[in-house]
């Protein structure tokens, strides 16, 4: 029996694709606010552990590295201006800079990722705070990781988009989903950085 | 865009066995999603006959042990929501959204079937469970009780809602991309069928919600797996922060539930009474604002848990004002039928059983949520005559109106009235006599969720035994009218109802891609009634 990939839809999405330019960005932005929704939730339980906690931070808890994510910070904020960059870039139908400007937020997607690394690293094993240091160390491994883990999927998207730009044609100045996708990931990547950046480093 | 010849040839089999393959068409996922969500209905309406027989007597002596009631009742709940009730909507959705505005698909008909195929296994997984320890938590899973249990059932239990809902987050966000853009040009929002105002409002719901009871089952995850301790008092955790964000998702999702059901029954109403809706506006705005509200209402269910006084009376109050657009719906509906030209096939009576039973469901729904009422009977039968009120006569006499409305559609065939007569008989008389008596077990004190009772509370329960096994028993004849329709039942023609909606206006079953010549509206939805709306005149144009 032959599985079927979608033929039937493979037509209805092309036919529809020509009345409706916008629908996978729509479909996307719909999928990112549902991403949202699952930070905020888990935002909103954070000030609520907070809240209920009889000391914040709790006694014993070791002071959090400032310069790191504060520089990591600074680093994913103006990521965001260089990728805006590739967009620009494509609505001239220039795929090389595409390229270029992917890469360096790539590069930079992944020092910020070596510098949580290593923040973890010293958090970890000089001071002992771990995923189980109680509510204060569940969170904050919690709510970090779970970035850390987009920001990663945020560079594989680039990477993905890098990758096919080599192929003939893929991404013109009218039609280059991928690269709007990616950037508008990582845009948002970016702004839930701040958000947790202000929750968990700067009101402690 | 013509099919061309090729294209056709690499179709899929256009017979039973497309509905085995990741096909793409949503008349396809539609009827796979119906088909399956089903057959779970049948598996947990087997296990809720079990739950009567061991409340049968007094004692517990029908399960070996309370755990494994425990777990029957668990998985029963969860069953119907997450795999009968919110899977079978979404089949609707995905029949009947690109049917009713013209278009010739979903926006995205690979995500759609992605959705579809998760479901199967969310399923086995959380049957599968039995055999490794049921999880016993209940299917709100409120720690501590459910990081106690230690049996790898519990676990299983996550990684299926967590898969479940994925699925429906996917859903949802295919139904919005397409009603919002993909309509046909005719077709401004005012005179979109009522159905798409609620699968709008109901997927907007899902979108928001569902990523919150996600973090919660995640956060749970952790503690379940990891010993972490976000909900663990010993650890220093706070269960109630977990009833927060499972309710967050909990209470809206009682109108994903109902939403759609609600959509079904303001199609089916107007059909056959051969008259305009009531107040088309009013119900649509009322969808959306019933989604809005949904969301601040939450802890109505959270009054016993140590919820300060300001907070409470916050809760009631919202909870009453929510009682306000579900009122105008009900009043419409009325007022639709007042006076119309009635005819009572299976599927008008369905939806007539279903306003007088969603009726008191509502009523009961605002008793409990004043605060002293509910702290009274928290956690007894009465929340249970409640929740079946609202989801059994809200949304599964719902279903079964949107069963025999729009099989001939789904399947070029017809059902059998007569049977489908004695279903809603069978249906209407077991369904009342099941849980009408709860209320009063309830008001007596019989609390939820136990083996055994006091015997004072034996003959209601016989009662309501009686009952239950009768509309266990109801299922026989829709099943076996179903099969033997599907099979050889009468040729259906494209509108046997004379109904006005887009979807009648293309053969049944529809083809590929639903339309030779996309359709384009002379008529409302609703014009039942006026000179010269003939249907056929759609049909034609
Ligand atoms: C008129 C609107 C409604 C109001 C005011 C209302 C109010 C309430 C309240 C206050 C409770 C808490 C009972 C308790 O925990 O002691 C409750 C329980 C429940 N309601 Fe509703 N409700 C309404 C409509 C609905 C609808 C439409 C549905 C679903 C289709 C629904 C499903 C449920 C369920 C499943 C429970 C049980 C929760 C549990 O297992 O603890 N309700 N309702
Ligand atoms: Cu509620």
């Amino acid at each position: 029996m032959v599985a079927n990939t979608g033929e039937a839809g493979a037509v209805a999405v092309h036919h529809m694709d020509h009345e409706h330019p916008d629908l996978r960005l729509f479909g996307f932005l719909l999928f990112l606010i549902s991403e949202g929704m699952l930070f905020v939730g888990l935002f909103v339980a954070y000030l609520a552990f907070r809240a209920v906690a009889t000391q914040w931070p709790p006694a014993g808890t070791p002071k959090l590295e400032f310069l790191i994510p504060a520089a990591n910070t600074v680093i994913l904020i103006s990521s965001s201006f260089v990728i805006h960059r590739a967009e620009g870039a494509i609505k001239n139908g220039d795929v090389q800079g595409v390229r270029r400007w992917f890469g360096i937020t790539a590069l930079m997607g992944a020092v910020f990722l070596a510098g949580q690394a290593y923040e973890y690293f010293g958090l970890i094993f000089k001071e002992g705070l771990t995923l189980w240091s109680g509510l204060y160390g569940g969170t904050f491994y919690v709510l970090t990781g779970f970035h850390g883990f987009h920001v990663l999927v945020g560079l594989l998207l680039m990477l993905g988009v890098m990758y096919r730009s080599f192929k003939e044609d893929h991404y013109t100045a009218e039609k280059h989903f991928g690269v709007e996708a990616a950037s508008v990931y990582w845009h948002f990547v970016d702004g839930v950085w701040v958000v947790l950046f202000l929750l968990l480093y700067v009101i402690r | 865009m013509q099919l061309t010849q090729d294209q056709i040839k690499q179709d899929p089999p256009q017979d039973w066995r497309r509905y085995f393959t990741f096909c793409t068409d949503h008349k396809v996922i539609g009827v796979q999603y119906m088909v399956t969500s089903f057959t779970l209905y049948l598996v947990g309406g087997f296990l809720a006959m079990l739950i009567r027989a061991e409340l049968w007597t007094p004692d517990p002596d029908f399960f070996p042990d309370s755990q494994v009631y425990n777990g029957v009742f668990t998985v029963h709940a969860t069953i119907m929501i997450f795999l009968w009730l919110i899977p079978m909507l979404a089949g609707f959705a995905n029949f009947l959204i690109p049917l009713m505005i013209g278009a010739r698909d979903m926006a995205f008909p690979r995500l759609n079937a992605l959705a579809f195929w998760l479901i199967p296994p969310g399923a086995i997984l959380l049957l599968s469970s039995f055999f490794v320890g049921a999880p016993a938590a209940g299917w709100t899973s409120y720690p501590p009780l459910s990081l106690m249990d230690g049996t790898a059932g519990q676990a299983i239990w996550l990684a299926s809602v967590i898969l479940l809902g994925t699925s429906s987050i996917m859903g949802a966000l295919n139904f919005i991309t397409t009603i919002w853009e993909m309509r046909i040009p005719s077709m401004d929002i005012w005179r979109m069928p009522l159905f798409i105002w609620a699968m709008f409002a109901t997927s907007i719901i899902t979108l928001l919600a569902t990523p919150v009871l996600t973090g919660a089952l995640v956060l749970l995850t952790f503690d379940l797996l990891a010993k972490t301790t976000f909900f663990n008092p010993i650890g220093g955790g706070d269960p109630v922060i977990y009833q927060h964000m499972f309710w967050f998702y909990s209470h809206p999702a009682v109108y994903i539930m109902v939403l759609p059901g609600f959509g079904m029954i303001s199609e089916i109403l107007p059909v056959f009474s051969r008259k305009p809706i009531f107040g088309y506006r009013a119900i649509a705005v009322s969808s959306m604002t019933i989604a809005i509200l949904g969301f601040i209402v939450w802890a109505h269910h959270m009054f016993t848990s140590g919820t300060p006084e300001w907070l409470r009376i916050f809760f009631m109050i919202t909870s009453m004002i929510i009682a306000v657009p579900t009122g105008i719906k009900v009043f419409s509906w009325v007022a639709t039928i007042w006076g119309g030209k009635l005819r009572f096939t299976s599927a008008m009576l369905f939806a007539l059983g279903f306003l007088s039973v969603f009726l008191v469901g509502g009523l009961s729904g605002i008793m409990l949520a004043s605060v002293p009422f509910d702290i009274h009977v928290h956690d007894t039968y009465f929340v249970v005559a409640h929740l079946h009120y609202v989801l059994f006569g809200g949304s599964v006499f719902a279903v079964y109106a949107g069963i025999y409305y729009w099989f001939p559609k789904i399947t070029g065939r017809m059902l059998n009235e007569t049977w489908g007569k004695i279903h809603f008989v069978l249906t209407f008389v077991g369904f009342n006599l099941c849980f009408f008596p709860m209320h009063r077990l309830g008001l007596m004190g019989m609390p939820r969720r136990v083996a055994a009772y006091d015997a004072s509370f034996t003959d209601l329960n016989v009662l309501i035994g009686i009952g239950g096994f009768l509309l266990g028993v109801s299922t026989l004849p829709f099943l076996a009218n179903a099969v033997y329709s599907w099979i050889g039942g009468p040729k259906a023609p494209a509108n046997p109802w004379e109904a006005l909606t887009l979807e009648w206006t293309t053969p049944s079953p529809p083809p590929v891609e639903n339309w030779d010549v996309l359709p384009v509206l002379t008529v409302g939805p609703y014009d039942y009634g006026h000179e010269g709306r003939d249907p056929q005149e759609i049909i034609r144009s």
